[in-house]
């Protein structure tokens, strides 16, 4: 069984974002594979640890940098890798467009992916990809099973979780909790290399949004701060309620 | 020249790294306090290979070069300088002698050992020999297809937990170092021992001991190189491994400075925070020139060592002033803590006390000094 994992290159969960000409700064910043697409990795590698999957491919779509991502998912243990050079523009759909193709001609029986992106958190890729595609598609999972051609998962739903079981081939995305992802080792780091790495270019198709503007959240404005004995307190706190916040009070 | 690293080596920093972030540093407090070794710990290290990253490829390991080896124990000393001890103890400093004069058969031996997850130790550090390692009393003699072995050796890292030593005794005293021999020794073997562990005042997560030989017969096989040969061996390995303990202390200037950093912006005094005083910027500003060249000197003597050239001079550059560098900075981080600085509280006390080893052990600030001094006048 085959077994392809997409993957996006992200800014470091830590970083600091800036605004620069309207767009947002790269300069500077620590590039990380998406976390929950690690996670996606990682339930992929164990798949074929438990002799279920026979290979592991992890497939991008971006620009050179993420290669990164390509070749942390190779240390912790994916046999081979497929950048699609995709211009770093492209939307939710153009990017599920050109994954999509690369499926069709990989033929996989399962398609792996974090459920969202930890930069943008658009979470539409793979839910757009299943429907390009039209293979079944569960998201959001915690757990994965498969048998019989079937892949039966549970995921999250509203306040508590369900349990769905489709038919192979699908797109399964999944959440940080399915599994704890691996630290490459020396050695996966080391044969990172070797594995073979294939350069495609995207389908070209127009975007079908345009980001109009980039704004950053704004600062937050300092509390006001209630000092004096209790009943002071108290006293300053309603009249605050009342006649600033203009907070209604129901008797 | 090009100071950037490779891609694998990019990628082991950033494994480190995380490693030590998450596995090691939220720790490492705990261990220090109560003199714990990490064994679990350990564990996840050598199933990551991080316990092996001495090991050639041909013999089953990574295959790291010595920059990348540097790297990685840098990380991992910036989380704990204690554990970083022990991986570097078993895998660089212990392994260099098979690595410099072992036989393939030696090798494979070794190695297959380490794979397996054993630790190993380097015994040359006697109650009597120091500094003045040619002193060593520690005696070799032949017995057939033995050696027997007997003598004590002191200040062992992981002399209690490994089961490698690497052993240097001599044939005889009488002639000083022509007559010192290194082995490879089983901790199995009959009349093996181990002292109590010391009560260090830092790398409290490592293991220190004693490890006491008493009749001990070695396989004439587990001799490295030639009767005699043990003296160059000891000098070859320890010119090797100096830049690793380079490494090492830039770790714990790192996480000094990191620590020293966050606590300048939070703390305030006089209104503001104390990162806001020029007293405080320039100890930051000093304590980050003298890492960043630290990290040069052990990078470049590490560079050296993979391109085969002469590296024995900027090894100890490299060793001396990082040592000294880990204790500036860690002392500096006391200071920018103030009295908080002085408590088990905040980390900064632990990276002062685990520092000062960098100026001790594999070789003094002294005695890398006379190196040093030595190469500047010969004529």
């Amino acid at each position: 069984m085959k077994v392809l994992v997409c993957v996006k290159q992200t800014f470091d969960t830590e970083a600091k974002i800036e605004l620069k000409d309207g767009k947002i700064s790269d300069a500077g910043i620590n590039l990380i594979i998406n976390p929950y697409d690690e996670v996606a990795v990682e339930g992929a590698i164990q798949l074929k640890e438990k002799g279920i999957a026979s290979e592991v491919v992890v497939v991008s779509a971006g620009s050179d940098k993420a290669m990164d991502a390509i070749r942390t998912a190779l240390a912790m243990g994916a046999d081979r890798g497929i950048l699609i050079k995709q211009d770093t523009g492209a939307d939710e759909y153009a990017r599920a467009v050109a994954i999509a193709e690369v499926i069709r001609s990989e033929d996989p029986n399962l398609v792996l992916a974090g459920h969202v992106a930890a930069d943008d958190g658009s979470s539409q890729v793979p839910t757009r990809i299943a429907e390009i595609l039209g293979w079944p598609h569960i998201n959001v999972i915690t757990s994965l099973e498969i048998a019989d051609g079937k892949v039966r998962c549970s995921s999250e739903a509203d306040g508590g979780s369900q349990v769905t079981e489709v038919k192979l081939p699908a797109v399964i995305s999944c959440q940080v909790s399915w599994n704890e992802p691996r630290y490459p080792s020396m050695k996966g780091i080391m044969q990172a290399k070797k594995k073979p790495v294939a350069t495609v270019d995207a389908v070209a198709v127009e975007n079908k949004t345009r980001i109009i503007e980039y704004f950053l959240p704004q600062a937050k404005q300092a509390g006001v701060k209630v000092e004096g004995e209790p009943e002071e307190c108290a006293a300053k706190l309603a009249d605050f309620i009342k006649n600033t916040a203009k907070i209604e009070v129901k008797a | 020249m090009d100071f950037r690293l490779t891609e694998e080596q990019e990628m082991m920093k950033r494994m480190a790294r995380e490693f030590a972030d998450n596995e090691i540093a939220p720790y490492a407090q705990e261990w220090d306090k109560n003199n714990i070794f990490p064994e679990e710990t350990v564990k996840k290290m050598h199933e990551l290979g991080l316990m092996t990253i001495g090991v050639p490829a041909e013999y089953g390991g990574p295959g790291l070069d010595h920059v990348a080896q540097n790297i990685v124990t840098e990380e991992i000393a910036r989380g704990d300088a204690g554990i970083a001890t022990t991986m570097a103890a078993s895998t660089l400093l212990a392994a260099d002698p098979v690595l410099i004069a072992g036989t393939h058969e030696q090798k494979k031996w070794f190695y297959g050992m380490q794979n397996e997850g054993a630790i190993a130790a380097f015994c040359l550090t006697e109650p009597e020999a120091g500094s003045d390692v040619a002193n060593l009393s520690t005696r070799c003699i032949k017995d057939g297809d033995y050696y027997i072995l007997n003598g004590t050796k002191q200040f062992i890292s992981n002399g209690g937990v490994a089961q490698l030593y690497v052993v240097f005794a001599t044939l005889d005293k009488k002639l000083g170092h022509k007559g010192i021999c290194a082995f490879m020794v089983d901790r199995n073997t009959p009349g093996v021992s181990v002292g109590p562990k010391e009560d260090k005042l830092g790398i409290r997560s490592s293991n220190t001991t004693q490890v006491i030989f008493e009749d001990v017969r070695v396989p004439a096989k587990n001799l490295l190189g030639k009767e005699g040969e043990g003296f160059k061996i000891a000098m070859k390995t320890l010119d090797l491994s100096r830049a690793s303990v380079a490494a090492m202390a830039v770790g714990v200037a790192q996480a000094a400075m990191e620590a020293s950093i966050k606590y300048a912006k939070e703390r305030k005094q006089f209104g503001k925070p104390i990162a806001s005083f020029q007293a405080i910027q320039f100890m930051l500003a000093d304590m980050a020139q003298y890492i960043h060249a630290a990290r040069l000197l052990y990078l470049e003597a590490s560079s050296r060592q993979d391109m085969g050239l002469p590296f024995t001079q900027i090894a100890s550059l490299a060793k001396c002033f990082a040592g000294d560098v880990a204790m500036k900075v860690a002392t500096d981080a006391v200071q920018i803590f103030g009295g908080y600085g002085y408590t088990k509280e905040y980390p900064v006390e632990k990276y002062f006390r685990d520092a000062k080893i960098m100026q001790i052990f594999e070789g003094t600030a002294q005695v890398q000094r006379l190196v040093i001094a030595r190469d500047l006048l010969r004529d």
